[in-house]
């Protein structure tokens, strides 16, 4: 990437940071960089490598390589403290406040004397800083009181009471409500008056338009691109976050498995441009799995969950799309029975299950791949005895588990789910796409009439992915109904049928998957309202 | 009733666990969890004899027992912060092996059986009401615990060790050190403990014996929930707990009460923690990182 | 130094932990040992191999391992469905004076009636005596480290006001109860010996524990419960009752072990019941890494160590307090050195350096 020439060294500036974690590049060679008075917006989706580079520029992750310069200066930064020390400060997604603490300690906590602290002069001092945000707040409130919105000011406070002229911002709208994210840009605006760079990473493409003077597209770890935000358009931005079709996932190697015809005619429409049939969605075969009202509160006056309508007919997959953090996680964790609803309804096949525990629903026939793996396995235990954990009582002789059932139970699934591990083998021993693979013959071994399976292949290699994808896509065809939750719009693509989009816990609405383009779809997940998509 | 037997016996009573709970709130604060707290003082108590025996000078004694807490402190911190063993596990392990290394010692050194009766801190203001207690108490009362009340609200460490106590993510990212900070609240809480102790040896009986300290480190403990991690609470609750102490030794003698077993007086404080702690359920606010290990990710 | 998260450790490294904290004991205590005038070598010899040398010194080490198998067991169970009794002590005393009190109270029960009804009442004593802490975790989330450890005290002091009250022995005037009743007691395995059916009954208790821990389904879902509780919920285990089952089980266990105590060896309450067998406990399952078989061996080489250290005292001239250190630092390294099961030690410093020294160019600052 070139750097227009400048007289003045840029703020804050990175070439080549990489960063791995085992086979996982983070970071493949970033350049980036921040000038006084401007924000600079990082857009990407989960993923894309936003929270490692974050992680490294404020000293929490060593980068394995790579150079970091504050006014062309080459630093180096392994730790908070280096960072702080170089000007840069950072506001995280979940606030490093001490929650009973007060603003004046939370704020003084960095620059501490081993003896008395004294508060006259910092008080003055955060004053003037709140004062220049353009929203004061009192130096001796408990953190923990404060709104969600007042303690991101008081973030902001501690990072430019710590000296910081480069301020990175990491998803700041994530928790805000509307009203405060407009205060809160407005404060952006006021700091890079003063000078102030800004580094303001998120998802949402229309945030980004309204306050970042440059962006930069971050995908699969590398910078895709970086452009004044006035020369892109919103649609341009949405296609380079989700990016075209690529690596792993494409419907002309899937579908084969499934019935022929269908594979052919979703090949066929696949950049189909039909708007008119956009909003008209609608279920193919009867529906199993019915979601309707379903509302799960939030910390705030925003529920998390706001009155969820979904239907999933058997011999369907309904891909549910979304950026991250909008809900996807709750209306999974209710459907799994590990979260119950404040109102609404889910049934199976005419029953209800909204607020039954894991136990009964598992019974009822649900079947339920969660995000989050390692919550779902009991990484101590074997292959064998994790494969039974959900049907511990089938497989008894009298008091006693019946050990060569559990074995013979294991070593079918292994082979039929190809499973690379020994029945004995603890679990947390296994590669992702394994552990995956145990999950999935898990909950497919007792034939469930519904599915609720999120980020089925994140962090899986392309095999495994293909894998995953094949199963239910199997499952599909032998007449369950699946909701599919995934952020992997590519992913999502490939296998509905049709697809739900959720913003802010709500369903903004279901397109049939063979007429809907990427784009579109990008639009919709940023908040754009079906109808405004069709005219 | 002699009202002034009763507070002097209350203010002996209330001395060694005065310091036990204060370095108790000091590295629970911090996030730890102390069980070696009972060894401590145990540790304390025979260190500050033995070294009192040897030079006639209870000072000198007391300045070991602050060496042995120290110490104490310092394996704490090893076995829990750097190495991040289980707390319960490290806790129980130190007071085990304190007391064990203790009784060895002195089984050594007197033959277990003789009573070495060493010197002695003097009481302060003999027969004066009110006023008659020891050095150590009223150092206890007027300068260790208004110095640590000021050192966690309104000094760096502190601030520093609440921080790290309640959310060590936050603290990092703030540039403090959580494993330093945490080993410098259990070194100074150690010491405090070793001190209440050797509060038993040297001032009140002038020796060592067996079984010395008798479960006043985990009164130490139920007086620090009970307090809820404060500190003028916890004075309060020290004195609260030796008042009732002193006065069943008194009401003993009462025919009244004569048929009370004095056993149940001691078990309520015990029990008034249980209680309260149920009757608290989750509304009880333990400080944010207790029992948890901290290492960055 | 910096210790990393390692995925999973070779199969050789737990068997090289265990020989490493052996050894890391000895060299630890040699000194102490030295100090006291003795040979670190032969005071060894007293704590491991002389005690088994004779059967005479081999049956009192199992009688010393009895009530440690009991606690041990108690604390493996809690431990193992993620409950943190640390108050196996005052169940231990609880299930003790039960069995006294039933014992001395009812003292001409047969022994068919006698033998389940006191080993019976032990069990329910030490079961209520866990009973506040488990609820108060299960229903109210308290932490029961707190709440079970200070009953232990309580427990104490209930049998010390008993045995200075209402059991005190009548005819003697001592504070310790009268003798229970003959039907109560365990009697000795071999005659001339002190080793009781007591014994048995506690290998028969491991047997069962493990039995059910390995092979049922019910101890699948309490390792399942311990291990990663929310997984366990999501497969529809119920983890509060099975957290309610396992720390009744456990104090229940803890309870009998009291009971066998009193009926077995000491056939009267005394203030002296126990002599920290719960603690003790907590350091046999810990160095058992929570397994029963390990268990079983661990309470008998502690119980080694305490015959062995009365032995050293005689003969040595060793104070036996050195048993207790020598068990002390036996945990303590043993808990440090496991760690590295979970966690790689590095030394980063030592790694830039030597990183460094071949190109010192592309170094920035």
């Amino acid at each position: 990437m070139t750097e227009e020439a400048d007289s003045t060294p840029p703020l804050l500036s990175l070439s080549g940071i990489r960063k791995t974690f085992g086979d996982l590049v983070a970071n493949d060679g970033i350049d980036l960089t921040v000038r006084a008075g401007e924000v600079h917006a990082v857009l990407g989706e989960n993923g894309a490598g936003k929270t490692t580079l974050m992680r490294i520029i404020y000293g929490l992750t060593v980068p394995d390589d790579g150079v970091m310069q504050v006014d062309g200066v080459p630093v180096m930064v392994r730790s908070p403290k280096d960072a702080l020390a170089c000007g840069i400060g950072m506001v995280t997604q979940h606030f490093a406040l001490v929650r009973p603490m007060t603003v004046l300690e939370n704020i003084l906590l960095s620059s501490l004397p081993l003896g008395p602290v004294s508060t006259e002069e910092p008080r003055l001092r955060i004053a003037e800083l709140s004062a220049q945000l353009g929203s004061p707040f009192d130096p001796d409130a408990v953190v923990g009181t404060l709104s969600v919105g007042e303690q991101q000011r008081v973030e902001i406070v501690k990072a430019l009471y710590q000296g910081a002229r480069a301020l990175i911002l990491d998803e700041p709208t994530a928790v805000l409500v509307p009203q405060e994210c407009s205060a809160l840009f407005k404060s952006l605006r006021r700091l890079t008056d003063d000078g102030i760079g800004v580094l303001f990473v998120s998802h949402k493409l229309h945030e980004v338009k309204a306050i970042s003077d440059r962006v930069s597209v971050l995908r699969h770890g590398r910078v895709v691109t970086t452009v004044p935000t006035e020369t892109a358009s919103t649609g341009e931005l949405a296609e380079l976050l989700v990016g075209r079709a690529v690596s792993g996932v494409s419907r002309a190697v899937l579908r084969p498995d499934d019935e022929g015809s269908v594979g052919a005619t979703l090949i066929a429409a696949e950049r189909a441009d039909d708007r008119s049939s956009l909003a008209a969605a609608r279920p193919n075969g009867e529906v199993l799995l019915r979601i309707s009202a379903l509302t799960v509160p939030g910390s705030g006056a925003k529920p998390r969950l706001d009155g969820i309508h979904l239907d999933v007919g058997g011999g369907e997959i309904l891909g549910l799309a979304g950026v991250s953090g909008n809900g996807q996680r709750e209306l999974a964790d209710v459907l799994s029975g590990v979260l119950e609803p404040s109102s609404g309804s889910v049934t199976l096949g005419g029953v209800e299950l909204a607020g039954a525990g894991p136990a009964r629903i598992v019974q009822a026939g649900l079947g339920r791949l969660p995000e989050d793996r390692h919550g779902v396995v009991v990484e101590d235990l074997s292959v064998e005895d994790n494969l039974i954990l959900e049907n511990v009582n089938s497989f008894r002789r009298g008091p006693f588990l019946d050990r060569g059932a559990i074995r013979r139970h294991a070593e079918r699934l292994i082979e039929q789910f190809s499973i690379k591990a020994a029945p004995t083998d603890p679990v947390g021993g296994l590669s992702g796409g394994n552990m995956q693979k145990v999950l999935l013959a898990r909950v497919f071994e007792r034939d469930p009439q519904a599915i609720v399976v999120a980020q089925p292949t994140r962090g899986l290699d392309v095999g495994a992915s293909e894998f995953v994808h094949k199963q239910l896509l199997r499952r599909r065809s032998l007449g369950a109904a699946i909701l599919l939750i995934s952020e992997d719009l590519d992913e999502v693509l490939a296998l509905s049928d049709r697809i739900a989009v959720i913003v802010e816990g709500r369903i903004m609405g279901v397109v049939s998957a063979s007429v809907v383009s990427r784009g579109q779809l990008g639009l919709l997940m940023s908040g754009t309202p079906l109808a405004e998509l069709s005219a | 009733m002699n009202v002034v037997a009763l507070i002097a016996a209350t203010l002996v009573t209330a001395t060694p666990l005065l310091y036990a709970t204060i370095g108790e709130i000091i590295t629970e604060r911090s996030g730890i969890l102390n069980l070696g707290i009972e060894g401590t003082m145990y540790a304390g108590a025979f260190g500050g004899f033995i070294v009192t025996a040897n030079t006639g000078s209870p000072l000198l004694g007391l300045l070991a027992a602050v060496v042995t807490g120290m110490l104490a402190g310092g394996l704490m911190g090893l076995l829990t912060v750097t190495l991040g063993v289980n707390q319960h596990v490290a806790g129980i392990g130190t007071t085990l092996l304190l007391i064990g290394a203790s009784e060895f010692s002195n089984r050594l050194l007197f033959g277990g059986g003789s009573l070495t009766q060493t010197a002695k801190f003097a009481l302060l203001f003999t027969g004066v009401p009110v006023l008659e207690m020891y050095l150590l108490t009223m150092l206890g009362l007027a300068v260790v615990a208004p110095l640590a009340w000021w050192l966690l609200r309104s000094t760096g460490l502190g601030l520093r060790l609440r921080a790290v106590g309640e959310n060590p993510e936050a603290a990092d990212a703030a540039g403090i050190s959580v494993e330093r900070t945490r080993y410098v609240a259990l070194v100074i809480g150690g010491a405090l403990m070793a001190v209440g102790g050797a509060f038993l040896t040297l001032a009140v009986l002038g020796t060592f014996t067996l079984n010395i300290t008798n479960g006043r480190g985990w009164v130490a403990i139920a007086l620090v929930i009970f307090a809820r991690w404060r500190i003028w609470p916890a004075v309060a609750s020290a004195l609260l707990f030796a008042v009732v102490d002193a006065a069943q030794l008194q009401l003993a003698i009462t025919p009244t009460f004569a048929h009370v077993p004095r056993e149940l007086m001691i078990a309520l404080p015990y029990l008034a923690v249980i209680i309260a702690l149920a009757v608290a359920g989750r509304g009880l606010r333990y400080p944010g990182a207790y029992l948890k290990p901290y290492r960055r990710t | 130094m910096r210790l990393l998260l390692r995925g999973h450790a070779p199969r050789w490294l737990t068997p090289a932990l265990v020989v490493a904290a052996a050894l890391g004991t000895f060299i630890l205590t040699a000194g102490p040992i030295r100090l006291a005038g003795a040979n670190p070598g032969s005071a060894y010899d007293f704590y491991l191999l002389r005690p088994l040398s004779s059967t005479y010194t081999f049956l009192e080490v199992l009688l010393a391992a009895t009530p440690l198998l009991f606690t041990g067991l108690a604390v493996l169970l809690a431990f193992r469905a993620g409950f943190y009794n640390i108050g196996a002590e005052g169940q231990f005393i609880a299930g003790a004076i039960a069995a006294a009190v039933v014992a001395t109270g009812l003292p001409d029960l047969p022994p068919p009636l006698a033998l389940p009804l006191g080993l019976g009442v032990g069990v329910v004593a030490g079961s209520l005596w866990g009973l506040v802490p488990a609820l108060l975790r299960v229903r109210l989330g308290v932490d029961e480290v707190v709440t079970t450890l200070l009953l232990n005290p309580v427990a104490l002091l209930l049998l010390q006001g008993l045995l200075n009250g209402p059991l005190r022995n009548p005819t003697t005037q001592f504070p310790e109860s009268a003798r229970i009743g003959s039907g109560y007691e365990l009697a000795p395995i071999l005659t001339g010996h002190r080793l009781h059916w007591g014994f048995v009954l506690a290998v028969l208790v491991a047997l069962a524990l493990w039995l059910v821990l390995s092979r049922t389904g019910i101890g699948l879902t309490l390792r399942a419960a311990g291990l990663n509780p929310r997984a366990a919920q999501f497969s529809g285990i119920s983890v509060g009752r099975t957290l309610l089952g396992a720390a009744l089980s456990s104090a229940g266990l803890a309870g009998l072990g009291g009971a066998v105590q009193v009926m077995g060896l000491q056939r009267r309450l005394t203030g002296e019941v126990s002599t920290g067998f719960g603690y003790t406990g907590i350091v046999v399952a810990t160095l058992a890494a929570l397994s029963v078989p390990a268990a079983i061996a661990v309470a008998t080489l502690l119980a080694d160590i305490v015959v062995g250290a009365e032995m050293a005292n005689r003969v040595l001239q060793l104070p036996p307090q050195m048993g207790r250190v020598v068990t002390a630092t036996l945990l303590l390294s043993a808990v440090s050195l496991m760690l590295l099961r979970r966690y790689r030690v590095t030394f980063p410093a030592l790694r830039r350096r030597r990183a460094r020294a071949p190109s010192s160019a592309g170094d920035p600052s």
